[in-house]
């Protein structure tokens, strides 16, 4: 490997980890305008036309706010939490195909910052990794509303991580690979997986929500019972820190959906238009975020239209109906295969 | 027991049958509606820059009025400041001097004239009570402020504009 290859490398990372941040921060802007918009009012509308500036205007009120680290916490954890929280939704995006290649002079440059080829594995890992940010933040607060909403995050994840991996097992049956590039290349034109995984995919989307702890099964962190849940104590850019790594997380799982199901970078006779290659990829990368788009605007709408799950409906739906449900695809799928080849 | 109304209703919840069990139709019948109002017109009054028609007889801030060459009308007799119920007016009165006719319409005249917009509670009485028809309620809501000594008007901000500007 170069050092052209490496500074590529770097170049493609700094921009992911830029575009992250970014569609983060402007996730906060798109989550109230369109709880305003699903409630008949307008949203914020001050700062700039639209409001646009408005992430701005938080953030520097975030950087702003007084830092109160609780006495009776456990201070080196304390900060540990939010930093953990926020550095494992930022890795997730790390394996994910965000286009073809790019022919920059003479350089083939591959989309994609590393195609590991367990990179299905890597993003459960790195998934299950961020639930630690916020038991660590829970506990180190030493409130029981924190410890309460920790506790409930851990096992919730826990329970759904598995319904999760059962989902996506009958779909590597299908694709026969872990690689995620190897999966988006699979999906060419119309061979989208959610086609041949519609359960699988529903079983994955209601995972997805529990994972990221949006609403419905927002129970780590819901006011009406736990003040702000784990994050209760946590004040200034360290609480800026948990709910970014909520809305990068939403990001990156949105990102984990369009490629898996919903052919990633693939747009329909995306190769009979005679596009150069270039123009292609652009347009693919263009087409995967459409896609992350309206992902992200579906788990706004899901928040802002559903109610809370009582805890043991929670565990209820994930224990009793999705991991049943996920097995039987599994065997479903199993059969078919087996049938048609 | 009858009930007295005879219009006791019995409730009885039954158990939840397969399609709302799974929850999938109702999530959807509701994604339906929230979405129907993402396309809805809103309602809100964006307030500063716009505002909301008010009613021919509504209260609002003091104003003290002048006559018809642009003299105060209000000669500090008090009246307002006796009728209020929130005792929010407070004045000092003057006598005139020759050469300020074309200033006040009577030899008396309010030197300082005080509304607390804290204390005031809009009810009109001082309108009421004004035999000199000085004083009308007819202007815009009180603006807010950040000092309690600011909401205390005088004279600057509660007289009419002379006529010949």
């Amino acid at each position: 490997m170069g050092t052209t290859d490496i500074l590529i490398k770097f170049g493609l990372i700094v921009i992911i980890f830029l575009i992250s941040l970014l569609i983060a921060m402007y996730s906060t802007y798109a989550e109230r305008k369109i709880a305003a918009f699903l409630q008949d009012r307008v949203g914020p509308n001050r700062a700039g036309p639209f409001g646009i500036l408005q992430p701005l205007a938080d953030g520097a009120k975030m950087f702003m706010k007084e830092e109160i680290i609780p006495t009776t916490s456990n201070g080196f954890l304390f900060i540990v939490g939010p930093s953990l929280a926020i550095m494992t939704a930022c890795i997730g995006s790390a394996v994910i195909p965000w286009g073809e290649t790019l022919v920059i002079g003479g350089h083939r440059i591959p989309l994609q910052v590393t195609d590991i080829n367990v990179g299905v594995l890597y993003i459960f890992g790195v998934v299950s990794l961020g639930v630690y940010g916020i038991m660590i933040g829970g506990w180190a607060s030493n409130n029981k509303y924190s410890l309460l909403g920790a506790i409930r995050a851990a096992s919730q994840n826990i329970s759904y991580e598995i319904a999760m991996g059962l989902s996506i097992i009958a779909l590597l049956m299908t694709t026969g690979t872990l690689s995620l590039k190897e999966i988006a290349a699979q999906q060419h034109g119309w061979h989208w997986n959610i086609v041949y995984q519609p359960l699988g995919f529903l079983i994955f989307i209601v995972c997805a929500f529990a994972e990221t702890n949006r609403a419905p099964f927002d129970l780590p962190e819901c006011e009406t019972e736990l003040i702000g849940g784990y994050h209760t104590e946590y004040s200034s850019m360290k609480l800026g820190f948990y709910l970014f790594a909520e809305y990068i997380n939403m990001f990156i799982s949105s990102a984990v959906m369009a490629t898996l199901y919903f052919g990633g970078y693939n747009f329909p006779y995306m190769h009979s238009l005679g596009f150069s290659e270039n123009v292609i990829t652009i347009l693919g990368v263009a087409a995967l975020f459409i896609k992350i788009f309206f992902f992200i605007f579906f788990f706004m709408w899901v928040r802002w239209t559903l109610p809370r799950f009582r805890y043991d409906q929670l565990m209820d739906l994930g224990w009793k109906t999705l991991i049943p449900l996920a097995i039987a695809n599994i065997v479903i799928t199993g059969i078919v295969m087996t049938f048609i080849k | 027991m009858e009930s007295l109304t005879g219009k006791r209703k019995i409730i009885e919840s039954k158990p939840l049958n397969f399609w709302e069990r799974i929850y999938l139709p109702a999530i959807l019948r509701g994604l339906s509606i929230t979405i129907k109002h993402f396309f809805r017109k809103d309602v809100t009054v964006r307030y500063p820059e716009q505002k909301r028609e008010f009613s021919e007889n509504f209260r609002g801030m003091h104003s003290l009025k002048r006559d018809e060459h642009g003299r105060e009308r209000c000669t500090a007799c008090g009246l307002c400041a006796l009728s209020c119920p929130a005792e929010a007016i407070t004045m000092i009165s003057a006598e005139r001097q020759p050469g300020e006719e074309n200033l006040y319409r009577e030899e008396k005249y309010a030197a300082v004239y005080e509304i607390n917009m804290l204390r005031c509670i809009f009810c009109g009485l001082c309108e009421e009570a004004c035999p000199k028809e000085a004083i009308y309620l007819d202007g815009d809501i009180v603006p807010s402020d950040y000092l309690r000594k600011d909401f205390i008007y005088g004279k600057d901000k509660l007289v009419e504009a002379p006529l010949n500007q």
